[in-house]
C-alpha cells in the first residue's frame, strides 16, 4: 500500500519538494437506479505544504464529493472509479518531527485502521454545520479529548490540557470553563471555533474546510476567516477550502480550483484567477457577481441558462450550452483538457491550444462589462 | 483522446456561431430576452407535466413487493365483494357426519384429459378410539367445474348471478367439495373462509374510515385553529391513548348484549376500534397542518387573498392526502388483528357471524390442531392480509413524497 | 421616542416623491413561555421600534445579520403576522393613506393585491402539486377572474414578462431549476399588478451564476411596471446592487438609513461601517482591507443596555452604555441612530472604477 515515488530516495528528508496532497484524475461516480451521476470526473490538483487551496464552484460542481473522496467518506452508492490521491504522511501521525512517507489513500480501504488514523491526525475536516458536528449529550471538551485519545498516546489529563490549549489557540476566552459546556450552550461563532479546535487538536497538516462559514453571519465570518489565516500561518497547516462564495475564496486561497459539473474549469494562483481569468466560465462568473465596490443599480452581465442537472450533463464541455464562446462541432463534441496557458495557470477550454496554451481565437479579448445605468 | 486540430478552431472552420455579436452585447441581450431552450426529449416533457399522483405511482411501481401485495389485496377485495362467487356451498350448512374432513385437493387430469375432479372421501370410525378416519377414494371422482353455475346469489345487491368459481360439474346430485376440509360441525372451511374474509376485512376498513374521518376533522381543527380548542383535543387524545387498550376493548365488547344481532355487533365493534384509532391519525394531521401553515406557498396563497377554506382545500389537504392514505393503509392491519384477537377470545364477533377470529376459535385446542391442521388456514390468511397491507402501506409512504429527491 | 407618532419624512426632501409606505415605531415582540402554566417569562424583541419609509418607484434595501429582525419587519408590513404595536401607513393609488397595522383578515383583503411578496426558497414557495398555470393564476382567480381563457392569456403574458416560455404552463414546479422557479414566483407576485413588492432574500438560495439573471429581471420589471421594492437581504453586495436607499438593522433596531451610494461611501453608524468592512470581496488584493468585528451579535431576548451595539463598538462611551439612541436625520435623507454620528469619521467603500478583469 505504501508507495514511494522514488524508491532510491530515503523518505525522510527528500520529500520536501513534494506536494502534501496530490490528487490525480480523480473520478467519483454515483451509481443510482436512474443512472450514473459523474459527480467528480477527472479532477487533479496539488496541495503544497502551508498553502491554502480554494475549490470554488456552484451546486452540483462536485466540490464536496471531491472532499469526501479524498477522505474516503463517500456515501453508499458513490464510488471512486479512477484516480490517485497521494498523501505525504508522517510515519508517526501528529509528530512534527516524524519521518515521512507517501501513502496512496485511494488504495486504502475506507474503514481500514490506517485510513482512520489518517483522518483526524493527518487530514482533519471542518464541516459546514457546527451544530451537527457535535453531539448534544456530551460536552465539547469530552468530544475533543476523545479525538485526542484516539490519535495520540497521552493520558486523560494531558488530553484535557491539549484541548484547553487548542481552545485558547482558536481564540475562545475562558477555555477552562468553556471546554465543559455543551455545544448548544455555545453561540454560533464559538461553536465554529470549537469545531476548528477539534480539527486542530491532533496537529493535522491538512485541514479540509467544507463551506465553514456558509451558516454564519458576515461579521462572524470575517472573524473565522481571520482566525483560519492566522492558524494556518502559525502552524504552516495546509487548507483545502471549499466554498461557493467567490469573495471568501479571494480572501483565503493561495491557489484556486474552479469547478463546474464535476470538472476543473480553471486553476491557478488566486491573483491569476481573479485578475486574469482565462476560462469563459470564470470570466463570466466574476463579471456576474455584484460587489460592494461596484456601482449600484447597474445591470450585471449574466450567464444565460442554468446549471444542468448532473444526470444530463451536456456532452463535451459541460459549460458549452451557457458559453458565449461556444463553437459548434467542437465544444459539444469532445471534452477539453487542462492546458497550461501561463506558469501554473491551467484552463480547460478549446480556446487554448493543447500544444502550447496559446490563445487560438481573439474572441476571448476581455472587455469591461457594459454599464447601463437605470 | 479527442485531439482537436487547431485548424478546426479557426473561425472559418467552425460551423456558424450562434452569437456573432461581440460578447458583452450578447450577454446583455440574452439577459433581457433570456429564455431557456425547451427541453426536447419526450421523456423530459413527460416528467415535466407529470402530476403528483403520477409521480407517486411511478415510484410506487418500482417497489416490487408493494406491487405484488397490491395484487393480493385486490384479490382479497374481490373476495370481500363476492364471497358467494368463491364459496362452494353455504357456510352455515352443517352435517355432523362430515366433520373434520381433510383437505381435498383438486386433481387436474383425468385419464390424460383436462378434467378437474376431487376424490371422494369415506369415513370409517376407528372401533377402539371412535375416531373418524377419512380415506380418499380416488376411484370415486366428483368432477368440478370452474365458473360453473350453482345456487344463485345477489351481486352487490345489483343483480342475481349463479356463477361460482368452483362448483360441482353435475348439479343434479349432491356434490361434496371440501377444498379446505371441514370443521367440527362439518361446515365447509373454504366457503366459511370466503365469508370470514368479507367480515374481517370490512371491519378493518370501516373502522379505519371512521378513524380517518374523525382524525381529519379533529386533527384539522386542532392544527389549523390552534389555541384552546387545540389544547382540548390534544388532552382528549392523550387521555384516550393512555387508556390500556386490551382491558378497555375486553370490557366494551363484553358489555355488548348477547341478544344483539350480528349486524349490530359488527357496527359496535367497528366503532370501538375506531374510537382509539383516530387519535394517531389526528396527531399526524395536526402535525401536517402545523408545518404546512409555515410553508411559503401557503403564505403566498394567503397574501394573494385566498380564503381560509381555499387554503385548506387547495393547498393543505392535497399536500398530505398521500400521507394520510399511507398511514390509513398501515392502520387497517392493526384493526384486522385486533378484531381477530377479540373474536378469537370470544369477545368480538360471535357465531353465527363468521370472521377470521371466529373461525380461529375452532382451532383453540391442541387436539383439534393435531387432528385437523387445516382449521388454521384463517390464521394464514390473516398473516397474508396483514403483510400485504403493511407492504402496500410502506410502499405508499415511501412513494408519497416524490419531491424528497 | 418621546414625541410619539411623529412622521419620519426627511425635512429637506419634501419635494421628493411621497412615500408609498411609511412604517412608524413598529414593534414585534415574541413571548417566551415556560412551565406548565405557560407563564410568559420573557420576550424576544424581534422588531424593536423601527421606523422607515419607502418612496414610490424606488427600491429600499433592508440589510442585517440573521436575527436582526429584517424578515419580521417585512412580514409585519405584509401583515403575514400581527405587529405588537406601531403603524404601517400604506398609500393607495388614489392618494388615500391607511394604517394596515390594526386591520383584520377581511379588512386586509382589499389591500392584498397591492402588496405582494417574492420568497427566498424557490422550492418551498411553489406548491408542488399545482401546475405553473394554477400557481400563477391563483391570485387572479381568488380576486375574481373566473374565466379560464382570460386567465390563460394573463398567465402567458406574465410568463413572457419574466422570461419564461408560455409552453411551460402545463408543467409542474419539479421540472424547473431554482432560477426558473424564482421567475415563476415573480410572475405570481406580479399577477395582481401590485404597487409594493416585498422581496425576502430572493437570490440567496440561487447559484451564483443565476443570481445576476434574477437581479437584472427585477431591475427590468421595476422600470417597466413602476414597481416599488422592499428588498430584504443579508448580502451587502446584493443589496447595494439593487437598492436606491438602504436600511441597516441590528438586533431589532434600525441603525442607519440613507441613499445607497451615500451609505456605502460615508457610513455614519459604526455598525454599518464594520459590516461593510467584513464583507469578503472577490479580490485577493483586498485582504488587508477586510476587518472583522469582534464579539457576537446580542440576543434580542436579552439585549444590552443603551445602544444595543455598544459592547462591540470601539467608539462606545458612557452615554452609549446608558441611553438608547434615537433615529435622527443628520444630513438630508440620511438617518442614523448613534449618539456620536456627527463626530465620527468612518471609512466607507469607494467604488472601484477599474473593473475586475
Amino acid at each position: 500500500m505504501v508507495t514511494q515515488v522514488h524508491p532510491l530516495i530515503k523518505p525522510t528528508n527528500d520529500l520536501a519538494n513534494e506536494p502534501l496532497l496530490k490528487v490525480e484524475d480523480l473520478k467519483a461516480y454515483f451509481f443510482m437506479d436512474e443512472g450514473i451521476v459523474r459527480a467528480v470526473d477527472g479532477v487533479s490538483f496539488d496541495v503544497m505544504p502551508g498553502k491554502v487551496v480554494g475549490i470554488v464552484g456552484e451546486s452540483g460542481c462536485g466540490k464536496s464529493v471531491t472532499m469526501k473522496a479524498i477522505l474516503q467518506i463517500l456515501e453508499s452508492g458513490a464510488k471512486i472509479v479512477n484516480g490517485k490521491v497521494t498523501l505525504r504522511s508522517r510515519v508517526h501521525h501528529g509528530d512534527p518531527n516524524s519521518a515521512e512517507e507517501l501513502i496512496e489513500l485511494t488504495h486504502l480501504h475506507p474503514n481500514s485502521r490506517q485510513m482512520r488514523r489518517i483522518r483526524g491526525a493527518e487530514i482533519a475536516l471542518i464541516p459546514q454545520e457546527p451544530m451537527a458536528a457535535f453531539s448534544p449529550v456530551h460536552t465539547v471538551g469530552n468530544q475533543i479529548m476523545e479525538t485526542i485519545l484516539l490519535h495520540q498516546d497521552v493520558s486523560k489529563k494531558e488530553a484535557r490540557q491539549i484541548a484547553v490549549d487548542v481552545f485558547r489557540a482558536v481564540g475562545i476566552s475562558m477555555p477552562e470553563q468553556r471546554i465543559d459546556s455543551y455545544s448548544w450552550q455555545l453561540s454560533g461563532g464559538l461553536r465554529q471555533r470549537a469545531i476548528i479546535a477539534m480539527a486542530l487538536s491532533c496537529n493535522p497538516r491538512l485541514l479540509i474546510a467544507d463551506e465553514p462559514t456558509t451558516a454564519i453571519d458576515v461579521t462572524t465570518q470575517a472573524q473565522i476567516l481571520k482566525l483560519l489565516r492566522k492558524l494556518q500561518e502559525e502552524r504552516q497547516t495546509s487548507i483545502i477550502f471549499i466554498t461557493h462564495d467567490l469573495g471568501v475564496i479571494a480572501q483565503m486561497a493561495d491557489e484556486v480550483v474552479v469547478m463546474y459539473l464535476g470538472m476543473v474549469m480553471e486553476k491557478g494562483s488566486a491573483m491569476k484567477i481573479f485578475k486574469d481569468a482565462q476560462h469563459p466560465y470564470t470570466q463570466a462568473l466574476l463579471r456576474s457577481i455584484p460587489s460592494v465596490q461596484s456601482h449600484s443599480r447597474v445591470k450585471l452581465p449574466t450567464i444565460a441558462g442554468s446549471i444542468a442537472h448532473p444526470f444530463n450533463r451536456p456532452k463535451g464541455c459541460p459549460f458549452h450550452p451557457r458559453c458565449t464562446h461556444f463553437m459548434r462541432g467542437v465544444c459539444d463534441a469532445a471534452q477539453p483538457h487542462l492546458v497550461e496557458v501561463d506558469e501554473d495557470h491551467f484552463v480547460n477550454c478549446f480556446l487554448y491550444s493543447e500544444a502550447d496554451g496559446a490563445k487560438l481565437m481573439d474572441k476571448i479579448e476581455t472587455a469591461p462589462p457594459v454599464e447601463k445605468s437605470l | 483522446m479527442d485531439n482537436i486540430e487547431p485548424k478546426i478552431l479557426q473561425p472559418e472552420g467552425v460551423a456558424p456561431l450562434e452569437k456573432a455579436e461581440p460578447e458583452i452585447e450578447a450577454t446583455a441581450a440574452r439577459a433581457e430576452t433570456f429564455e431557456e431552450p425547451l427541453t426536447t426529449t419526450q421523456e423530459e416533457e413527460r416528467i415535466s407535466i407529470a402530476s403528483n399522483w403520477t409521480l407517486v405511482w411511478w415510484r410506487f411501481r418500482k417497489n416490487v413487493l408493494a406491487v405484488i401485495s397490491t395484487v393480493v389485496l385486490i384479490f382479497l377485495a374481490t373476495v370481500v365483494l363476492l364471497p358467494d362467487f368463491f364459496a362452494t356451498m353455504s357456510p352455515e350448512k352443517t352435517n355432523a357426519r362430515l366433520a373434520f374432513i381433510p383437505v381435498q385437493s383438486i386433481h387436474w387430469l383425468d385419464e390424460g384429459q383436462l378434467k378437474p375432479w376431487v376424490p371422494s372421501v369415506e369415513g370409517k370410525r376407528d372401533p377402539v378410539t371412535l375416531k373418524m378416519l377419512w380415506t380418499t377414494d380416488e376411484t370415486q371422482k366428483t368432477y368440478v367445474k370452474f365458473f360453473g353455475s350453482s345456487w344463485s346469489y345477489s351481486v352487490l345487491g345489483l343483480f342475481e348471478s349463479n356463477i361460482h368459481l368452483v362448483s360441482g360439474a353435475d348439479q343434479t346430485q349432491e356434490n361434496q367439495i371440501f377444498l379446505l376440509g371441514t370443521d367440527r360441525l362439518g361446515r365447509d372451511q373454504w366457503s366459511r373462509l370466503a365469508f370470514a374474509t368479507r367480515i374481517s376485512m370490512t371491519i378493518g376498513m370501516i373502522s379505519v374510515i371512521v378513524s380517518v374521518v374523525l382524525g381529519l376533522l379533529l386533527g384539522g381543527i386542532s392544527g389549523y385553529f390552534g389555541g384552546w380548542i387545540d389544547n382540548i383535543i390534544q388532552r382528549l387524545i392523550e387521555l384516550l391513548q393512555s387508556l390500556p387498550t386490551i382491558p378497555i376493548w375486553l370490557a366494551l365488547t363484553a358489555a355488548l348484549p348477547r341478544t344483539w344481532s350480528p349486524e349490530k355487533v359488527f357496527f359496535a365493534i367497528t366503532i370501538i376500534l375506531a374510537l382509539r384509532g383516530w387519535t394517531t391519525l389526528a396527531r399526524e394531521v395536526r402535525g401536517r397542518f402545523l408545518s404546512l401553515r409555515e410553508e411559503d406557498f401557503v403564505l403566498a396563497a394567503e397574501l394573494s387573498g385566498a380564503s381560509q377554506a381555499r387554503i385548506i382545500l387547495k393547498h393543505m389537504i392535497p399536500t398530505f392526502t398521500s400521507h394520510i392514505i399511507a398511514t390509513s393503509t398501515l392502520a387497517i392491519p392493526v384493526m384486522i388483528v385486533t378484531e381477530t384477537s377479540l373474536s378469537f377470545l370470544g369477545l368480538g364477533m360471535r357465531p353465527p357471524a363468521i370472521s377470521w377470529g371466529v373461525m380461529l376459535q375452532e382451532a383453540q385446542n391442541i387436539q383439534t390442531l393435531a387432528l385437523a391442521p387445516w382449521l388454521l388456514t384463517p390464521g394464514l390468511i390473516v398473516i397474508v392480509a396483514v403483510l400485504a397491507f403493511n407492504l402496500v402501506g410502506d410502499g405508499l409512504r415511501d412513494a408519497a413524497d416524490p419531491y424528497s429527491h | 421616542m418621546s414625541d410619539g407618532m411623529q412622521p419620519l419624512m426627511p425635512k429637506a426632501a419634501a419635494s421628493a416623491k411621497p412615500p408609498l409606505l411609511e412604517v412608524r415605531h413598529l414593534k414585534k415582540y415574541f413571548p417566551i413561555y415556560k412551565g406548565v402554566l405557560r407563564k410568559m417569562v420573557n420576550q424576544v424583541r424581534a422588531v424593536d421600534d423601527v421606523s422607515l419609509f419607502v418612496r414610490e418607484g424606488e427600491t429600499l434595501g433592508l440589510v442585517g445579520e440573521s436575527g436582526c429582525g429584517k424578515t419580521t419587519v417585512s412580514r409585519c408590513i405584509l401583515r403575514a403576522i400581527d405587529p405588537t404595536s406601531g403603524e404601517i401607513q400604506f398609500r393607495e393609488a388614489d392618494g388615500k393613506v391607511t394604517d394596515l397595522a390594526p386591520l383584520d383578515r377581511s379588512e386586509l383583503r382589499r389591500f392584498r393585491p397591492q402588496m405582494q411578496m417574492i420568497f427566498q426558497d424557490p422550492f418551498g414557495s411553489l406548491n408542488p402539486r399545482m401546475t405553473i398555470f394554477e400557481i400563477v393564476s391563483e391570485p387572479l382567480y381568488v380576486n375574481g377572474m373566473r374565466s379560464k381563457s382570460e386567465r390563460e392569456d394573463h398567465v402567458a403574458e406574465l410568463l413572457r414578462l419574466v422570461g419564461l416560455r408560455t409552453e411551460y404552463m402545463a408543467r409542474y414546479p419539479h421540472a424547473f431549476s431554482g432560477g426558473q422557479r424564482q421567475r415563476i414566483g415573480i410572475a405570481r407576485a406580479l399577477a395582481l399588478n401590485p404597487r409594493l413588492v416585498v422581496a425576502d432574500e430572493p437570490v440567496s438560495a440561487l447559484d451564483v451564476s443565476v443570481q445576476a439573471q434574477v437581479l437584472n429581471l427585477m431591475l427590468d420589471l421595476q422600470q417597466k411596471l413602476n414597481l416599488t421594492y422592499l428588498f430584504v437581504a443579508h448580502d451587502l453586495s446584493v443589496v447595494k446592487h439593487i437598492s436606491d436607499r438602504v436600511c441597516v438593522m441590528y438586533v431589532g433596531k434600525l441603525v442607519e438609513m440613507a441613499a445607497t451610494e451615500e451609505l456605502f461611501q460615508s457610513p455614519r453608524h459604526p455598525y454599518t461601517a464594520a459590516l461593510m468592512m467584513a464583507v469578503p470581496r472577490p479580490d485577493p488584493s483586498s485582504r488587508d482591507i477586510i476587518q472583522d468585528l469582534p464579539g457576537e451579535v446580542a440576543s434580542p431576548a436579552n439585549p444590552p443596555s443603551g445602544c444595543y451595539f455598544h459592547p462591540r463598538c470601539q467608539y462606545a462611551t458612557e452615554v452609549c452604555r446608558t441611553q438608547t439612541p434615537e433615529l435622527r436625520e443628520i444630513t438630508p435623507d440620511h438617518f442614523v441612530s448613534c449618539h456620536r454620528a456627527e463626530e465620527l469619521q468612518l471609512a466607507g467603500i469607494k467604488v472601484n472604477q477599474e473593473q475586475q478583469l
